[in-house]
């Protein structure tokens, strides 16, 4: 807040900027939330580059493709920590970055408070299933389940 | 878009746009994509029943339309990543996104062969 109270007012020169009629005032934050959240959108992404495009040569690009998937495929890489590794940290990287952007895409579009408050109930919703389920499937897979 | 905007539309607005756009699209994938993975759980038999979906000709084409959005986003993102923290970042934000804009068309062009050709094959025969 300190940095937008301290800028320079734009005055100078042509027309001056009129101040946004928001209806909205700013909440007052005590945390760096947003900040975090800012980081977090890039760092992310840069890991996110390699997982996700690691990710899909593998899948559709190497070897045949997605013509080979299966369940006998997914046993065998699954029967690599390494894999396991990849996968797990790309479901959360990959959920928690896609959260923060709908959550940012949210507060741009949905005006009233009621709206903005259920979308956010759904999205947050979805993301909970999201990594329960990614992260169970990863930790519990078992190879004979059709034995 | 909200009322009162002041974009003015050109390469920095439309790429904020399609970043926008992909983003929802990738997100909406990864929802349906950790339920299909997730049928590991149930039995082979239904997981493999619903990765042939993936393999039908015309999935296949989304597939290839799934790369276009990731790939987009990905280079573009690295875009603002520079513009945000490369001191002359802001200045060629321009150039940059038609760097990103080539890079993309290339790879889009060499991943057309491996993503398609068995969709291909399965359609015209041989
Ligand atoms: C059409 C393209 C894709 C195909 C064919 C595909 C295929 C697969 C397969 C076979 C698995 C099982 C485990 C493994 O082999 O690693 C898997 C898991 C996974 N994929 Fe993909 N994938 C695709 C695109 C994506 C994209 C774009 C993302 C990220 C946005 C993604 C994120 C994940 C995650 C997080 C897992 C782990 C799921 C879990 O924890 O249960 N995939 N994928
Ligand atoms: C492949 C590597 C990726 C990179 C380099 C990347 C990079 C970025 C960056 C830098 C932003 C801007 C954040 C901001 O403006 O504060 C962003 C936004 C976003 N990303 Fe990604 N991202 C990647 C993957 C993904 C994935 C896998 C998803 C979906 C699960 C996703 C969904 C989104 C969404 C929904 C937004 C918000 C867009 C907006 O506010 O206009 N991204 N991404």
């Amino acid at each position: 807040m300190a940095l937008i109270e301290n800028a320079p007012k734009i005055t100078g020169g042509g027309p001056a900027l009129e101040a946004p009629r928001s209806k909205r005032s700013p909440r007052s934050t005590k945390t760096n939330f947003e900040l975090y959240a800012w980081l977090f959108m890039r760092l992310s992404g840069i890991l996110l580059v390699v997982l996700v495009i690691g990710h899909l040569i593998i899948q559709l690009i190497i070897d045949g493709g997605v013509t080979r998937i299966g369940f006998a495929f997914v046993a065998g890489r699954w029967a690599n920590p390494f894999w396991m590794t990849w996968d797990l940290v790309m479901l959360w990287l990959a959920e928690l970055h896609g959260v923060n952007g709908l959550r940012t895409i949210i507060n741009d579009y949905a005006e009233r408070d009621q709206t903005r408050f259920w979308l956010k109930v759904l999205l947050y919703t979805s993301a909970l299933i999201v990594l329960f389920t990614g992260t169970l499937v990863i930790f519990t897979f078992d190879p004979n389940i059709g034995q | 878009m909200p009322a009162g905007t002041l974009y003015r539309g050109r390469e920095g607005m439309w790429s904020w746009v399609a970043h926008r756009v992909t983003g929802v699209l990738i997100f909406f994938f990864l929802f349906a994509h950790v339920i299909d993975t997730a049928l590991v759980r149930v039995s082979p038999e239904a997981y493999d029943e619903t990765i042939e979906i993936y393999k039908n000709p015309i999935v296949s084409v989304m597939e290839y339309g799934l790369v276009a959005a990731i790939l987009f986003h990905a280079l573009n993102g690295l875009r603002i990543v520079a513009v945000d923290f490369w001191e002359k970042g802001p200045r060629y934000q321009k150039q940059m996104f038609w760097i990103v804009m080539g890079i993309w068309v290339v790879l889009m062009a060499g991943a057309a062969y491996p993503i398609l050709n068995h969709a291909f094959r399965e359609v015209f025969g041989s």
